[in-house]
């Protein structure tokens, strides 16, 4: 009896030490029931309670549910009943409800779906929430009259989905219109050729075993009544296609196509009519659901064009905040106008071009311009939007906002250099020409010698061979290869956006490296300390407490690098702006800062910093003085990744001339250099967004031009490049600009980016060589006469096939896990 | 063997049926999202929303 009490009791206290609503652990310090229930945290206990009021107790019966704690902004989201925002991201439905799509954090399981879309349930006046799990995109309908979005985004907020505004609108329903048409036209053309293929295979047997002449007659009517939609339907484009090419005067890859096409229904229909001779029906049919298939992967695979509306939205701050007849006032961006007064904390990032008119403080352009280093801003200085505002509160006047920023038009470039950018031929393109002129000839030659013989096998042969070098397993070798190629570079944290970059990467043309984020680290480190040893101890702790009160990236770096020391509270700290800090720590009088501004204060210098060697240019110094004595110099720097000399010195081995353009510092960019070993006249320094965009299209018309970066600084430069790759830690600018997005950061991926991209190359040209082997075969029998209707659809997907099976074994990216 | 002359028809007419309601679940984004739907098939619940729209 008293066993078993005890175990009952120990089983409920183990039970009770979990979240009612999330199901994790408890910590005893942070727990709290309410409603005989035991929560985690407080976020977990009203969004439990709501579910609770709202009559949606059977979540806590859904299988699987989210275990995440429920951590809530508590923001109130006025911004949302904005008229500016409603205007840009509110549709309007007849019956006077409003509809809006919103992205959520933290959706990912059956039971984020069960819940998000019972909202209307626990908002009165919410009509519909549909979610979409994978994309993470709720839409969401509610009805104007009864509520405001900022309620139903609140109670979002509430159930531990952050909801933010969702930009991508606009270009994400263009692309799932083609996708939609695109999917439809290969389940058309794939249930046909099904079908058109089946009855072909019943012609085939009754080749061989003898079939009644009116079943043959049948199923080759059949066969051309099933054939007929395909080709007027999917198939279509492909004439359209060819007539386009034509018209302009040249060939590409859906001349022969159409002609093929054409052609092999045409005489199949003739044959058809008289009841004689081979009918091409399945292979059309075939054809055209395979190129089909074919021309969608590659489709998924391409670069989507980037919408630069979408990208200011990404990288402006959703709200500002306006000064309005005295008062503050949180505003959405897009509410931002010319003449307003902005205020701007610590921390924030700017909304709007503009005059500062209050206030003394630092910024930090590293997303404009690409300078690692502060840059101090006084009254009277012009700044811009997508800075951060580092040091102190400003009150910034506002001059050009939205799409007229300088931000705004930096992403124009971006989008304009997309769309402006000759596609690149790939290489089965531009053979293609050839071939089909070769192709062409053949036939034509074949039938002239045929044609005194007999009219009729004249024209079967010449069929036949357009039928059996049907570029299909050539057409099928480029995309399926690349297909593969960037669904393993994917898996290994390279994100390939468009074909020709693949192609490209083989060739040998200019690299354009740019420096912050993507040779370096992108943060400032501690990398050099001058000074007695003995006073590296002592002034540690000192230093530390007074860089707490700072949020200057120097303080930061002071911060990881010395953290492991005891830690001090600092009595006074002051801090001047474009200076350093002065505290009191200890009795100490300590100063940390820019070596002039402390030595205006401090004469008397230790021997150990008189006598240190210059610093290297690459890094910014700090003195620190100590009771009126300058004791310790300091250096800081953005440090090299160390990968990074291997990959330069690799590329260059390949033929790359690898040049450095970057927004820093050129004293620095050149001292980079330097360590990487490239010649200091390929290092530009203090380039502006806008002559990097320069020097890339100078570049362009020389050969080929890669350009490698992080920022949106480089964004106009990656969009501008014959090839524009992305690294880690960069923006959504210039990840959307890019070709390639090296996911893993750094610049080590490159080298695996330009291995891989050689290896796929070579896939395609042997699976090429093995296509037009196939083919010549093809030509040769046909010409002799010798090939026959079965064995020349034989022959034709057998070469697919082989293209198929070369494509998915190639090496091209290591597999990931091995 | 001359019944094939009204099964085949017969299965033509069925695959133009499947072919029709593939392209009417196409066009109208059904395959947009092929995720989501799933796992709300999985709620035995009545629809919330459907609730709502007959009140």
């Amino acid at each position: 009896m008293g066993t078993s009490f005890t175990a009952e009791f120990e089983a409920t206290a183990v039970a009770e030490l979990t979240c009612a609503h999330c199901g994790l652990e408890a910590a005893p310090g942070e727990a709290r029931s309410s409603d005989g229930a035991l929560y985690c945290c407080a976020g977990c206990e009203t969004a439990a309670s709501i579910i609770r009021q709202s009559g949606l107790g059977g979540f806590y019966a859904l299988p699987d549910r989210r275990s995440t704690r429920v951590e809530v902004s508590g923001r109130s989201y006025a911004e949302f009943d904005h008229e500016a925002f409603q205007a840009a991201h509110v549709r309007s439905a007849a019956d006077g409800s409003a509809e809006v799509s919103l992205y959520l954090e933290g959706v990912h399981c059956a039971s984020c779906v069960w819940l998000v879309e019972r909202v209307p349930l626990i908002v009165l006046g919410a009509i519909r929430a549909e979610l979409d799990v994978t994309r993470g995109v709720a839409r969401l309908a509610w009805d104007p009259a009864q509520t405001a979005l900022s309620t139903l985004a609140r109670a979002l907020d509430q159930l531990g989905y952050r909801p933010h505004v969702f930009r991508g609108q606009r270009a994400d329903e263009a692309r799932r219109a083609e996708e939609r048409v695109m999917l439809t036209r290969i389940g058309v053309a794939g249930a046909i050729a099904a079908n058109v293929m089946t009855i072909a295979l019943a012609l085939y047997s009754g080749f061989f075993s003898g079939m009644e002449r009116e079943f043959e007659t049948y199923f080759r009517w059949l066969s051309f009544v099933l054939v007929t939609p395909a080709l007027l339907w999917p198939g279509r484009i492909f004439f359209t296609s060819a007539w386009q090419a034509v018209r302009n005067g040249g060939l590409n890859m859906d001349v022969p196509i159409a002609l093929a096409l054409a052609v092999g229904y045409v005489q199949g229909a003739i044959n058809t009519w008289r009841n004689a001779g081979p009918i091409y029906f399945d292979a059309v049919g075939t054809l055209i659901f395979l190129l089909l298939v074919g021309r969608y992967l590659q489709h998924r695979a391409q670069r989507s064009a980037a919408d630069s509306a979408a990208l200011l939205g990404a990288l402006s701050p959703a709200t500002a905040r306006v000064v309005e007849g005295g008062e503050i006032r949180e505003v959405p961006t897009e509410a931002v106008l010319p003449g307003m007064l902005l205020d701007v904390r610590a921390g924030d990032t700017l909304a709007a071009d503009g005059v500062v008119e209050r206030g003394n403080s630092s910024l930090d352009l590293a997303l404009l311009t690409g300078e690692s280093r502060p840059v101090s801003v006084v009254e009277g200085e012009r700044v811009f939007a997508g800075t951060v505002n580092l040091s102190a509160p400003i009150r910034v006047r506002v001059e050009e906002a939205g799409v007229m920023s300088r931000l705004g038009r930096l992403l124009r470039d971006v989008e304009d250099g997309a769309r402006q950018r000759p596609p690149v031929v790939l290489f089965a393109d531009r053979m293609s020409g050839w071939f089909i002129a070769i192709v062409l000839v053949l036939a034509v030659t074949t039938a002239a010698l045929w044609w005194e013989r007999d009219h009729f096998t004249a024209l079967d042969n010449a069929i036949a061979l357009l039928v059996v070098t049907c570029p299909c397993a050539l057409a099928m070798a480029t995309p399926l290869s690349f297909t593969v190629a960037i669904g393993r570079a994917a898996k290994r944290g390279i994100l390939i956006k468009g074909a020709h970059a693949l192609e490209t990467l083989t060739g040998q043309g200019t690299l354009f490296l740019d420096k912050t984020g993507t040779l370096t680290e992108g943060r400032m480190v501690l990398e050099s300390f001058e000074g007695e040893a003995s006073v590296r101890h002592l002034v540690r702790p000192l230093v530390l407490a007074l860089e707490q009160h700072s949020r200057h990236p120097v303080a930061v770096a002071f911060a990881t690098a010395w953290a492991d020391g005891p830690t001090l509270e600092a009595a006074v700290v002051r801090e001047t702006l474009g200076g350093g800090l002065y505290g009191v720590v200890n009795g100490h009088a300590v100063i940390v800062g820019r070596p002039d501004w402390v030595r205006g204060q401090v004469q008397r210098e230790s021997r150990a910093v008189r006598e240190a060697a210059s610093l290297d240019a690459r890094l910014t110094p700090v003195l620190i003085a100590m009771d009126g004595e300058i004791v310790a110099r300091v250096g800081f720097g953005d440090p090299l990744r160390p990968e990074a000399k291997d990959a330069v010195r690799e590329l260059q081995r390949r033929g790359w001339a690898v040049s450095l353009l970057s927004g820093d510092a050129p004293e620095v960019v050149r001292s980079v250099a330097a360590a990487l070993g490239i010649d200091a006249a390929h290092a530009e320094g203090s380039a502006s967004p806008e002559r990097k965009r320069a020097v890339v299209e100078a570049a362009r018309a020389e050969g080929t031009v890669v350009m490698v970066g992080d920022g949106v600084n480089d964004a106009a430069a990656i969009s501008a490049a014959t090839v524009g790759i992305a690294v880690r830690g960069g923006a959504e600018a210039s990840m959307a600009a890019a070709d390639v997005y090296l996911a893993r950061g750094g610049i080590g991926s490159l080298k695996e980016l330009v291995d891989g991209a050689l290896r796929t190359t070579n896939i395609i040209q042997r699976n090429m060589l093995i296509a037009l082997g196939y083919n010549l075969i093809g030509v040769t029998l046909a010409m002799m006469g010798a090939i026959d209707p079965l064995f020349a659809a034989i022959l034709m997907p057998l070469s697919s096939v082989t293209v198929v099976v070369g494509a998915w074994q190639g090496k091209t990216f290591p597999r990931s896990g091995t | 063997m001359s019944v094939l002359f009204l099964l085949v028809p017969l299965a033509i007419g069925l695959v133009a049926v499947f072919v029709i309601a593939y392209v009417w679940s196409s066009r109208t984004g059904q395959f947009d999202d092929l995720t989501t739907p799933a796992m709300r098939a999985l709620h035995d619940e009545p629809d919330a929303t459907a609730k709502r729209a007959a009140r």
